[in-house]
């Protein structure tokens, strides 16, 4: 540093510019104002916090022990859980291939129908399963079946939206070629972006089977089918060690489907 | 390797006997020792696996040493309790293989951050570092030939500039000795010819002794005055730089044609 | 393969008693609830309004607490700065935590709070704690570790190793998963509300038991505009971030 003694070097820093410090401390101060306002406004109750956790020792007493009995009465729902989930994923992936054309920007046919392809995923996505599934008991009446449309109803968009996405990223290629021997709208479709978007298409469909499964496991609280009419039943009735043998159940299962999921997925890719 | 004349300052480092053993037994280190007296680069070479790295790294103890002695002037390092070891380590300053910059952080960030050890935990959180460390880092960007990027992030520089940051890191602590990991492994030849000469003369501008892990034996040879030899976590060569014949490398690294390899010592801008 | 999967399907479907009389009924009576849904009733906007802005407070309040609680868990729960036990329990917690459905959550919380957003509250916080935190568990055990050495070396403590080494990489991938979460939360809020754990779902499950059609198509599409509008907000400011 000898060879610089005589040159002056500034002995201030500033990591941020005075604007993105002012533009720091507005992001704080708003994320501060929306906590006090979401507090203060959905006026809680403090009282309650004292004795929850005697409450909820409480609980966990009358759980102890699980009423094994119970196990066989749950089988069935069990299984019809994982019914509601792969048929729902099954309709869903029937009918998410044409929505995904169509919300697609590059295989849409107009701005028109791109926009109702986008209404329609924005719609399905937008709408929790479980009230979906309220929305298909007053259809269908209570019953698997109701559960089945719910999970497909909201399966539809999901996969639909990422099914979108790879068409439009899809390689030009292989369509030109197809385009150049004089093959139909439909035909360049199927053999020119489909093969392409598959492997997207199967990733997605067992990634959302798994979640689906989860979904299953409450759509009984509507009454739309699968193990959660159990579990509803049981909690109104305070049958808690049979509550807990049915969380136990729901534990396995949905742990069971996640690994199966993880599995086939890396087989996969 | 005599030792220190009596009366005199103790060495500037002192090495004795160290030896590390990796849990599962691998002898990484088998009695080291050596003295350095004086300031000036000294190259370690050995083949992978020979215990370079450990022999750095348990020099400042980010690998705990089994046994052994490692003098930094009059302190003993080994066996130092938490707090004073980070005061000994601020007077280490260490170069890495893989630059080890904060990706996300400025160049000015990086810099100072050699500086941790000598500012209190909130001045350094919130970024006031006194203003001499401030003057200095800019002095130091401009001696690396880094002057304007102070605000660019350390992710956008090119392999040999985040070397140069990181160099400019290990010197902002104004370190009693550098210790330098491979400082070339991750560059091209040009710019490992660079940097290691950036390294010399910085060393030599400071009058401070750089330690320095190297496996190119011909980059060793044209920029340090001294050369240790490890092999399987002992020290088989320890001696001027002249001296490293073909027959000294087959007993560092085993027997292979070496006549192409060796250069005459000050040939150093041949490209490599 | 395909053999397996046709087989399991007739199964499946089998033994679902899906009776084919009451699909078709369905179907007809789909068309009448659909008829009772247009015009949508916007008239009781108020309580709708409340809803949504329930909905919002509760997923706002949920999230903050959230990041709040998911930094020492997430903490727990790397491998590479929690000794071991410690590392397991907090994992054990994730891995049972992320299983149930936040309505499953939210049951319990009414339970021992009462009917009331509280319970929605309590439920979208506990589910983003585990959420966030396994997301900053993955992000931390991420972490490059030749800065923090390199960090260590300069001899910075414990407090300055993770503010310059670990925080600098993990900070922008964190702020962009509680966003996602905030976003995540707007949607759940919707659904615990079935159970009584208020936000816009409990108005939306009364108009449904009530038959209020009408009314229910005007809360639907707030809800669709309400978490559109939170998925392209979301969407926003992580694509910003990168």
């Amino acid at each position: 540093m000898s060879a610089n003694a005589a040159k002056r070097y500034p002995e201030v820093w500033r990591r941020r510019t005075p604007g993105e410090t002012l533009a720091g401390w507005l992001w704080i101060a708003a994320a501060a104002f929306a906590t006090a306002w979401s507090v203060s406004a959905l006026d809680i109750e403090w009282v309650f916090f004292k004795d929850a956790h005697v409450q909820a020792a409480d609980l966990a007493e009358r759980m102890w022990p699980p009423r094994w009995a119970y196990l066989p009465q749950i089988l069935a729902p069990l299984v019809e859980t994982i019914h509601i989930a792969t048929l729902g994923t099954a309709i869903a992936v029937v009918f998410s291939l044409p929505l995904a054309f169509l919300a697609a920007r590059n295989t849409t046919a107009n701005g028109f129908t791109w926009a109702v392809g986008r209404g329609l995923l924005v719609a399905s996505r937008s709408v929790n399963t479980v009230i979906w599934g309220l929305i298909f008991v007053a259809v269908f009446g209570p019953g698997p079946l109701a559960g089945v449309a719910a999970v497909a109803a909201r399966s539809v968009g999901f996969l639909a939206k990422l099914v979108a996405e790879a068409i439009e990223e899809a390689d030009r290629g292989p369509v030109e070629a197809i385009e150049s021997t004089g093959a139909g709208t439909g035909q360049v479709y199927l053999i020119g972006i489909l093969p392409q978007v598959l492997p997207v298409l199967i990733g997605t469909t067992v990634y959302r089977w798994d979640i689906n499964v989860r979904e299953s496991s409450v759509l009984g609280f509507v009454g739309a089918g699968g193990i959660g009419l159990q579990l509803y039943a049981s909690i109104n009735q305070f049958m808690w060690q049979q509550v807990l043998v049915v969380l136990l159940a729901i534990l396995v299962v949905v742990i069971l489907s996640e690994a199966a999921s993880a599995w086939i997925r890396g087989r996969i890719s | 390797m005599a030792a220190a004349p009596a009366g005199a300052k103790p060495p500037l480092l002192a090495i004795d006997k160290l030896t590390k053993v990796y849990p599962g037994g691998a002898r990484a280190l088998d009695a080291v020792s050596f003295t350095i007296e004086r300031p000036e680069v000294i190259a370690v070479i050995g083949s992978s696996g020979a215990g370079k790295s450990t022999l750095i790294r348990c020099i400042n103890r980010l690998v705990e040493p089994t046994s052994g002695s490692v003098r930094l002037g009059a302190t003993e390092i080994v066996g130092l309790p938490p707090a004073q070891l980070r005061q000994a380590r601020r007077r280490i300053g260490m170069i890495f293989q893989e630059f080890n910059l904060v990706d996300r952080l400025t160049v000015m960030e990086n810099l100072l951050s050699g500086r941790l050890g000598s500012v209190g935990f909130l001045a350094s959180f919130l970024r006031r570092y006194p203003p001499r460390d401030i003057a200095n880092a800019f002095a130091m960007l401009d001696r690396v030939g880094l002057a304007g990027l102070q605000d660019s992030r350390a992710d956008a520089l090119s392999g040999g500039q985040r070397q140069r940051v990181g160099i400019g890191r290990a010197l902002m602590q104004d370190p009693d000795i550098l210790l330098v990991d491979e400082p070339t492994a991750s560059l091209d030849p040009k710019t490992a010819r660079q940097i290691m000469r950036l390294i010399g003369s910085l060393a030599a501008e400071r009058e401070r002794p750089a330690l320095v892990n190297i496996h190119d034996v011909a980059l060793a040879q044209g920029f340090s005055s001294r050369i240790l030899g490890l092999k399987a976590g002992r020290l088989v060569f320890d001696g001027p730089s002249a001296e490293l014949t073909p027959a000294v490398l087959t007993e560092i690294y085993g027997a292979e044609d070496w006549s192409r390899t060796i250069r005459p010592a000050g040939e150093d801008e041949e490209g490599a | 393969m395909i053999a397996a999967a046709l087989a399991y399907l007739a199964w499946s479907v089998s033994s679902l008693h899906v009776d084919p009389q009451r699909l078709l009924a369905g179907f007809g009576r789909a068309l009448n609830i659909l008829e009772r849904m247009v015009p949508p009733d916007f008239s009781r906007w108020e309580l709708l309004l409340k809803g949504m802005e329930e909905s919002l407070q509760m997923a706002f309040a949920a999230t903050l607490a959230g990041v709040v609680l998911s930094v020492p868990l997430g903490i727990a729960a790397a491998r590479n700065l929690a000794p071991r036990p410690v590392y397991l329990a907090a994992r054990g917690f994730i891995v049972a935590g992320r299983t149930f459905h936040e309505v499953i959550i939210a049951i319990f919380f009414v339970k021992l709070f009462g009917f009331g957003p509280i319970a929605g509250l309590l439920t979208l916080a506990f589910s983003s704690t585990i959420f966030l935190g396994k997301m900053l568990a993955e992000d931390i055990e991420n972490v490059r570790a030749g800065p923090i050495e390199a960090v260590r070396a300069t001899g910075a403590g414990f407090g300055q190793v993770v503010v310059y080494a670990v925080v600098p990489q993990v900070l922008t991938r964190s702020v962009g998963t509680a966003i996602y979460r905030l976003d995540a939360n707007l949607r759940h809020s919707t659904v615990v509300g079935i159970v009584g754990a208020g936000g816009i779902g409990q108005t939306l499950s009364a108009s449904f038991s009530r038959y209020d059609y009408d009314f229910s198509a005007a809360i639907l599409l707030g809800i669709i505009a309400l978490v559109a509008l939170g998925e392209w907000f979301s969407d926003r400011v992580r694509r910003k971030l990168r």
